[in-house]
């Protein structure tokens, strides 16, 4: 009983860590869509130069841990340039960095899995480049690349845990803190895992249904269910 | 007759890393004319029309329309494309926009029309090619011939001076080739100036005011319909037209 009275004692603190935890994945996943879209439409009908540049960043941060960018940017880079950011904030960036590699890959792939007819269409109509990406190809691609984009939702909310390792007051670190406080381990990580499970759960009904209110009529490659 | 060609096309070519696909093509295609390429597999035929409306940026050689040299920069070539309306053999319709999106889309954003006369003349268009009432419905949602249809109103939309066709009926089920060619037909003898690349001989044969055989990127014979047809003088197009006639049927079999 011991173990009930911990996890008690503890759920207040650690459940106000999910803020911090679904702060840490809002602010990735945002950052990762606000470079990753523009990276995608670049390496598809940019400059040849800076499509390579961003192919080389993708192939970087795709093969670094989490962990290691982490304590680059914490210990290394950030320090380094004076600024002086919050881990939270150093957290989010790291995370919505490596997010933005993954998304710049699902959105190239959306975008070619259009095919050029699209863009012949659009341009054939007198529309510019930047018209016929705006209008026409994003609109389709975005919505083709839903699924695979939900993926990243678990992904970060999982690698989020690893911010502890740099101090951000999120589920994990609370739940450790308080494992400290009342020498309670399996009862309270099962609590962060029942956390992190439902933030799970919870997050994939958001998406789906955006899925379905994304759905074109009739249009087979979107989303099933 | 007006002396300058609607389109006139000079001496163009193209190659593809170092293979030259379009080697010194000329034609032109006066007011209200309609000109059908024929020719096999590869002869360059899509090239050639994604040239004119510079989708392909030709190596050498000119483009006029009305006279005006047809030139690849940004301000210019967005005008010209309006008036050169192009039909894909996929029609390559926008997957998600209704049918009458797909026609209004460009009026707003590149005519800047205003949003209740683009869907007036959208609606218009939609009506021209026997849509009026399928307006609502997405590209998944038609048929082939129907989204063909729309693709011709959504270029028709811009008021082209010239209507460039791709093959644009052979992805279709043959029972749909019909009402695709009735709208062309139409469309012909309403007056438009159309360049059509297509294999339905019966249409060629009661619309076009002559026929262009290309082959390895060259024009090598033309001449009015039943000529051509009839009597080709090359034999390299008697054979084609042998092949061809097999696959779509006899000249006489009229369409339509
Ligand atoms: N973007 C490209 N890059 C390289 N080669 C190309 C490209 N587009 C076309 N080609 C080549 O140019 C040749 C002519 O192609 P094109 O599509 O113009 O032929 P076509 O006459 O339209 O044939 P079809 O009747 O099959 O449509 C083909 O050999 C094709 O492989
Ligand atoms: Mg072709």
């Amino acid at each position: 009983m011991e173990g009930l009275m911990a996890v008690i004692e503890s759920l207040p603190y650690i459940l106000s860590g999910i803020s911090v935890t679904l702060g840490i994945v809002a602010l990735a996943l945002a950052m990762g869509f606000a470079l990753g879209v523009p990276m995608a439409v670049i390496t598809i009908y940019g400059n040849r130069l800076v499509a390579q540049i961003i192919a080389g960043y993708v192939w970087v941060l795709r093969g670094l841990p989490n962990l290691v960018l982490l304590f680059l940017f914490y210990f290394g880079i950030f320090p380094l340039l004076g600024w002086n950011f919050s881990p939270f904030t150093i957290g989010a960036i790291a995370l919505g960095m490596r997010s933005s590699a993954y998304q710049t890959e699902i959105f190239r792939g959306a975008i070619q899995s259009l095919g050029e007819g699209q863009m012949f269409a659009a341009r054939s109509l007198g529309m510019s480049k930047i018209q016929a990406i705006w209008n026409i190809i994003l609109p389709q691609a975005l919505r083709i690349s839903l699924p695979g984009w939900s993926n990243e939702y678990p992904i970060l909310l999982t690698d989020s845990a690893v911010t502890y390792a740099i101090g951000v007051a999120e589920v994990l670190t609370r739940g450790s803190q308080m494992v400290t406080r009342t020498y309670q381990p399996m009862p309270i990580y099962i609590t962060c895992a029942i956390i992190f499970i439902l933030l799970n759960l919870g997050g994939m009904r958001v998406i789906h249904f955006l899925e379905k209110k994304a759905r074109i009529p009739g249009w087979g490659r979107g989303s099933e269910t | 007759m007006n002396s300058i060609p609607t389109l006139a096309v000079k001496n163009l070519y193209k190659s593809f890393k170092g293979t030259p696909i379009i080697k010194g093509v000329s034609f032109e295609v006066y007011q209200g004319e309609t000109k059908v390429f024929i020719g096999p597999s590869g002869a360059g035929k899509s090239t050639l029309l994604k040239c004119i409306n510079q989708l392909i940026i030709p190596d050498q050689g000119q483009v006029f329309l009305n006279g005006e040299e047809v030139i690849h920069s940004h301000s210019r070539i967005n005008f010209f494309r309006q008036k050169m309306g192009m039909v894909f053999q996929d029609f390559y319709l926008f997957d998600h926009l209704t049918a009458l999106q797909n026609v209004e889309v460009a009026l707003l954003r590149v005519k800047k029309m205003h949003r209740q006369k683009a869907r007036e003349k959208a609606l218009r268009e939609l009506e021209r090619v026997g849509l009026g009432d399928k307006s609502h419905l997405y590209p998944a949602e038609l048929s082939g011939g129907q989204a063909q249809r729309v693709s011709i109103a959504r270029a028709l939309a811009m008021d082209p001076e010239v209507m460039l066709f791709d093959e644009p009926t052979s992805a279709l089920d043959p029972e749909l080739t019909g009402e695709v060619l009735e709208v062309m037909r139409l469309l012909a003898q309403a007056g438009m100036t159309m360049v059509v690349v297509t294999h339905e001989m019966g249409f060629a044969s009661s619309v076009a005011d002559e026929v262009l055989f290309i082959e390895d990127g060259k024009i090598l014979e033309k001449g009015p319909p039943r000529q051509i047809f009839l009597q080709p003088k090359e034999e390299r197009t008697k054979k084609f037209l042998s092949r061809i006639s097999q696959l779509y049927g006899e000249l006489n079999q009229n369409h339509g």
